[in-house]
């Protein structure tokens, strides 16, 4: 299968170079309110890659009948649109996780994960492109906030997916596992000032990692020109 | 005779880091001895706990960060630190709060922002807030004076508490907290803002066994003798008597004109000096030279904004003491408060 180096560097720029949540440190508000659990991440994860992929195709296949000057408020119009499809889906198909989202899940739609990703990519190229590009960033945001959570849910109550029936009915309670017997909560790490910390570590090993890699990479060699002077005077 | 010019200033101070630290070390161990006197081995235990932590986390760190690390190790900061640390901790708290405490202090709150002299937040009151809202319950379990105990307390019995949570006869912490009377024992401030809740005025309050002869059983002693090396560090000239008179004459006056406009529900000034960490927040934590504010203007406004703070969330906030929440808030403010306090320079105006 031959994948085009377009699609192959949107994946990249998505999920690694030019993340959301790591690099770009676009949409922290909900990164840092709703991850203190791995299956509130996901919930909040998937519904913020669905809203961003449906508008990033929506603003690009209507990108040339939306006049400049009022580009944005239309993008925030069919952004809210489809978080109210979200909203109203998760309200009617996982209320116990959209009771605990709360405020966050109409709140994607000031995320400026979104709105950047429609401006900066999906209103100046074609559908299929921009659509794969919400696809990417919505991933690389939903990795970030599912490492975040399962970081925050490990150290504060010692589980991980706790809850996950909430999120994909009945069968998934016994997706619950007990990484460590915790006599006391650690209330910092489900706090936010824990998220802040636990982010802060999550951006730094990330450079860390690139400089590993930059390290790695043979040294260009710069192509040395001589330059023999003759001097045809003489 | 060569004639050697220096530039100015002409006037050098001799002191390094390092003694400083010594010194302020120093000034901290009649408050200690208070401590061990009246609250028995706890705070000690922690104290060794936390210097333990600190020290291994200092080298671990500083040897990542390819520094000097014997010149830094032992420049005392990071011992003051833990010393800090292990006073203000509850003293039967379990080990492993004072280890988490310490750590959280010298690898997230001095080094990652850049080490000694770079860290906006004071490491110890840091760490003490982490603990306090991520521990709650350890965190307030406060032990009562050896004196009113009915259950005594040697030293390897305060050692069992700290690593297995019961005395050797199997006595629980709970339980150790308990009066003779048969209700559990909290500290002065705990009990004068409980009460208020029940509807006892402070006169009513004083009686408590608590309290004791004047406003604090134990904690009255240690407050004066953390006065006490605090009034040593300014004779040394260690630390300047701007932050420590500001500080206690803001609390001052607010809770003097709380108490002359209710009596009955605002505790007395001197209730206010000496109980909780007052003096030990005076002047061993405001005074921190790195996380506070640098101008003498900015000092008496920092250290006034802490005294106002800890009266106010002592009285209207969730916590009996305060000393710590108000250290970090002023720690935030201070970059804020040099801005605006800036010395003239001279021939400017």
């Amino acid at each position: 299968m031959n994948i085009p180096n377009e699609y192959k560097e949107l994946a990249w720029q998505g999920l690694w170079k030019n993340n959301p949540g790591l690099v770009q440190l676009l949409g922290l508000c909900p990164l840092l309110a709703v991850t203190s659990t791995v299956v509130n991440a996901l919930g909040l994860g998937l519904a913020t890659m669905f809203v961003l992929i449906c508008s990033n195709a929506t603003v690009s296949a209507i990108q040339h009948w939306v006049p400049k000057e009022i580009r944005i408020p239309i993008f925030v119009l069919i952004i809210a649109a489809f978080v109210t499809c979200v909203q109203l889906l998760m309200n009617a198909f996982t209320y116990g996780l959209y009771e605990s989202l709360g405020i966050f899940l109409p709140l994607i739609v000031t995320n400026c994960a979104i709105i950047g990703r429609a401006e900066a990519y999906a209103s100046k190229n074609p559908v299929k492109q921009a659509s794969f590009d919400g696809l990417m960033m919505g991933l690389g945001f939903l990795l970030v906030l599912v490492v975040l959570g399962a970081i925050r849910e490990v150290l504060g109550q010692g589980t991980l997916f706790d809850g996950a029936q909430l999120l994909l009915g009945d069968w998934a309670a016994n997706l619950r596992i007990e990484v460590m017997q915790l006599d006391n909560q650690f209330l910092l790490a489900i706090l936010p000032p824990g998220a802040f910390i636990a982010m802060g570590f999550l951006i730094a090993a990330k450079n860390k990692i690139d400089d590993k890699i930059a390290q790695h990479q043979p040294k260009e060699q710069e192509s040395q020109i001589e330059r023999v002077r003759v001097n045809f005077d003489s | 005779m060569a004639y050697w010019i220096a530039s100015s200033p002409h006037n050098h101070i001799q002191g390094s880091t390092p003694a400083l630290m010594r010194l302020v070390i120093y000034a901290t161990i009649p408050g200690i001895l208070a401590q061990w006197y009246f609250f028995g081995w706890g705070n000690l235990i922690h104290i060794g706990l936390a210097l333990t932590t600190a020290l291994v986390a200092e080298f671990t760190v500083l040897s990542l960060r390819e520094k000097k690390v014997a010149e830094q190790l032992f420049d005392g900061s990071a011992m003051l630190t833990a010393v800090l640390i292990g006073i203000s901790l509850p003293a039967l708290a379990p080990w492993w709060i004072s280890v988490l405490g310490a750590l959280f202090a010298i690898v997230i709150v001095k080094q990652l922002y850049g080490g000694i002299g770079h860290n906006p937040f004071n490491p110890a009151m840091a760490a003490y807030v982490m603990l306090l809202i991520s521990f709650p319950v350890q965190m307030t379990s406060w032990q009562p004076p050896l004196a009113l105990m009915s259950i005594p307390l040697d030293f390897s019995n305060t050692l069992s508490v700290i690593f297995t949570q019961f005395t050797f006869d199997g006595y629980s912490l709970e339980q150790l907290r308990t009066h003779v009377d048969g209700y559990t024992m909290a500290t002065p401030l705990d009990t004068v803002k409980t009460n208020i809740t029940l509807g006892l005025t402070i006169s009513e309050s004083m009686n408590n066994p608590v309290i004791g002869e004047y406003v604090g059983e134990g904690w009255q002693w240690l407050n004066a003798a953390f006065l006490l090396g605090g009034l040593f560090l300014i004779t040394q000239k260690a630390i300047s008597y701007v932050t420590p008179l500001s500080f206690l004459a803001s609390l001052f006056i607010c809770s003097l004109i709380a108490f002359l406009v209710s009596p009955d529900s605002n505790a007395s000034t001197l209730f206010h000096w000496f109980n909780g960490a007052t003096m030990l927040g005076a002047f061993f934590i405001l005074t921190d030279p790195v996380s506070g504010a640098t101008s003498v203007k900015g000092r008496i406004v920092v250290a006034a904004l802490a005294g106002f703070l800890v009266f106010i969330i002592r009285k209207f906030g969730g916590y009996p003491d305060a000393v710590a929440f108000s250290v970090l808030l002023c720690n935030m403010a201070a970059p804020l408060i040099d801005q605006y306090t800036r010395p003239r320079t001279y021939g400017h105006s």
